[in-house]
């Protein structure tokens, strides 16, 4: 508990003087995407539901807050609300729809209905088809903090960013949380124990799509633009990456995966196609290789130093997403 | 000349046709994706990405090497194919023993890889591919070009002897089994570790085939793959994938009625599939022709 507080703080400084050494737009890309990541690993790694869909809760908030902000003149705060609220009723919809079929089928599910949403959004007049919605204002948000500015803006995000991660964090250390994490290991046992497993996982499904939907808002808002790429699968097939490579059901595993795809985005950005080939090898290989992901390998190292005893084979991911949490 | 509805037969049996073709396509892959879940118990995402290396191998052929549409539909499913072999030898076989989502990613993960190879390879506007078999005959009501009717009739008789293979021969009673209790399968002396391998290396033929006979038709482009899989996913789930004829029958019915929202409603032939899936879920959660699993 209290090795965790202090990598908490130290991370917490180092987000605070980032922006004197890092370009602050890159930063803040990582935040949007470290929550989305996030929030995704609150269904896989803490429920055991691999959404294949994400994208349309990013995507269809970016839209919202995109067309809120821009065309009706809304403040920002309330158009990144009206995203996240958006995407938290389209959860609704989707969850209670995907959550009949379990495992493989889930994923495929909740894929299509994404699929559906992308052509909805290709089709609607208010998303600007191929464009998207250009040139979004960055209004003040709450009326006087000025965010034309990079620098002030990062702080904003920070702050977005860091609540959207304690609800998560909260979340997963609650009691909820743990009803989620038995269902995970063992749906069955946990329905005989007189828990509504259902109910459990349309809540998280609608928690985890309303804070993707936030990251998605908040993207819209930081490079004043929301269009296509943020509701098509591949966008869907990122978040997963992220997660994957940081670490399934870590607290932190997802924001260090999308630190890492973001950046590797960043500096092959002139290999053109090579990138998509190079994102399918890293997830091929951590697959192959890495399941538990840089941020679940570290703590079981950190474990096997701690304790020589336990060599930690045991939760080496025999089960969908089962490295145990780590913090 | 009547009229249905406002609708010239004309339009309303091209689109019907167009349908038919379409869930030939959707017949064929979601066959291959369940007969691989079936053995495997790994949903094969890159059964897209198989069936357009199918389309362009089919013009790699043609380009390079002259050679003809008809042998291509032989030469490249065996291709494809045997890489098939190869990624389930590699890669898969080292995943049986983990949650069936490891599966999934994995085979995700070798989608985005051969589509971007393609993408590199090809270019993102694609190729096109000559008709083999150009002309058509006139119906009185509709004009049927001879290469879409070929595709509809071949497929068709692809899908049922798939059937048959599995349902009704002695090979198709030690893969049921095998799906059964591969345990026991393999203490009667059967190979099953080979089965799942010829499983896969077949599941991948067939997605290679359904790419050959889309050449012709579509363009063929890095993306057809990605864009055809998720709507087969969904006839997937529609069907239930416990049924080799459900799968079938699923995919033809879907394409029709996806012709027929084009014909009606355009706006929404895009989504209709997806809609229906919904709808299915709803009502019958297994999937129309599943079992709760």
């Amino acid at each position: 508990m209290k090795s965790e507080t202090i990598i908490g703080l130290v991370l917490l400084a180092l987000l605070l003087v980032a922006p004197a050494m890092i370009y602050p737009v890159f930063l803040m890309k990582v935040l949007c995407f470290a929550l989305f990541a996030s929030a995704f690993n609150l269904l896989i790694g803490y429920a055991g539901l691999l959404s294949f869909g994400h994208a349309m809760f990013f995507g269809s908030a970016a839209y919202i807050a995109g067309h809120t902000i821009k065309v009706w003149g809304w403040p920002t705060e309330i158009g990144l609300l009206a995203g996240m609220a958006v995407a938290a009723v389209l959860g609704l919809v989707v969850g209670l729809i995907a959550i009949r079929r379990q495992g493989i089928y889930f994923a495929m599910v909740t894929l299509a209905l994404a699929q559906m949403v992308f052509f909805y959004a290709v089709q609607a007049p208010f998303t600007g088809g191929e464009d998207g919605i250009q040139a979004i204002p960055r209004r003040p948000v709450l009326g006087f903090i000025d965010i034309t500015n990079d620098l002030t803006l990062y702080y904003v995000v920070l702050a977005i960013f860091l609540a959207g991660f304690l609800v998560i964090h909260r979340t997963i250390h609650s009691p909820f949380g743990q009803v989620l994490k038995a269902i995970r290991e063992n749906e069955p046992r946990a329905i005989s124990l007189g828990y509504r497993t259902d109910q459990y996982k349309l809540v998280a499904f609608v928690l985890s799509a309303a804070l993707a939907g936030l990251a998605g808002a908040t993207k819209a808002v930081v490079f004043t633009l929301a269009s296509l790429t943020d509701i098509q699968w591949h966008m869907s097939g990122e978040v997963v990456l992220m997660t994957l490579v940081g670490g399934m059901g870590t607290v932190l595993g997802p924001s260090v995966g999308a630190a890492i795809i973001i950046a590797m985005q960043n500096y092959l950005k002139g290999l053109g196609e090579w990138v998509l080939v190079i994102q399918g090898l890293i997830f091929v290989l951590t697959v192959l290789v890495f399941r538990r992901g840089v941020v679940g390998e570290l703590a079981a190292l950190l474990a096997r130093v701690r304790k020589p005893d336990d060599d930690g084979t045991k939760d080496a991911g025999t089960t969908a997403a089962s490295p145990t949490p780590h913090h | 000349m009547f009229e249905l509805l406002g609708i010239p037969p004309q339009a309303l049996f091209g689109q019907l046709l167009l349908g038919l073709i379409n869930g030939a396509f959707y017949a064929l892959l979601s066959l291959g994706l369940a007969v691989i879940f079936g053995m495997l118990n790994v949903i094969n995402f890159a059964h897209g990405a198989q069936y357009m290396m199918g389309a362009f191998g089919a013009w790699l052929l043609l380009k390079h090497f002259s050679v003809p549409y008809w042998a291509a539909l032989v030469l490249v499913p065996l291709v494809v194919g045997a890489l098939g072999v190869v990624i389930e030898r590699l890669l898969l076989s080292r995943l049986y023993h983990l949650d069936h989502l490891y599966g999934l990613l994995l085979t995700f993960g070798l989608a985005v890889i051969f589509e971007g190879l393609a993408r590199y390879i090809f270019g993102a506007s694609g190729v096109t591919y000559d008709n083999p078999i150009p002309g058509g005959t006139n119906l009185g009501f509709m004009f049927l070009p001879w290469y879409r009717a070929w595709v509809v009739v071949f497929s068709l008789f692809v899908c049922l002897t798939t059937w048959f293979v599995i349902e009704r021969t002695k090979l198709g009673s030690y893969l049921r089994a095998a799906v059964e209790r591969p345990d026991l399968v393999q203490a009667m002396g059967i190979n099953v570790p080979l089965m799942l391998t010829l499983t896969y290396g077949a599941g991948v033929a067939l997605a290679a085939l359904a790419g050959v006979l889309a050449a012709p038709i579509y363009s063929v482009t890095p993306k057809i793959g990605s864009e055809i899989i998720i709507v087969v996913f969904a006839v997937v789930v529609i069907g239930g994938m416990g049924s080799i004829m459900g799968s079938i029958v699923t995919g033809f019915g879907l394409g029709m009625i996806e012709g027929l929202t084009k014909v009606f409603y355009p706006q929404a032939s895009n989504i209709v599939i997806f809609i229906v899936m919904a709808i299915v879920l709803i009502l019958r959660p297994a999937g129309l022709f599943g079992t709760a699993k």
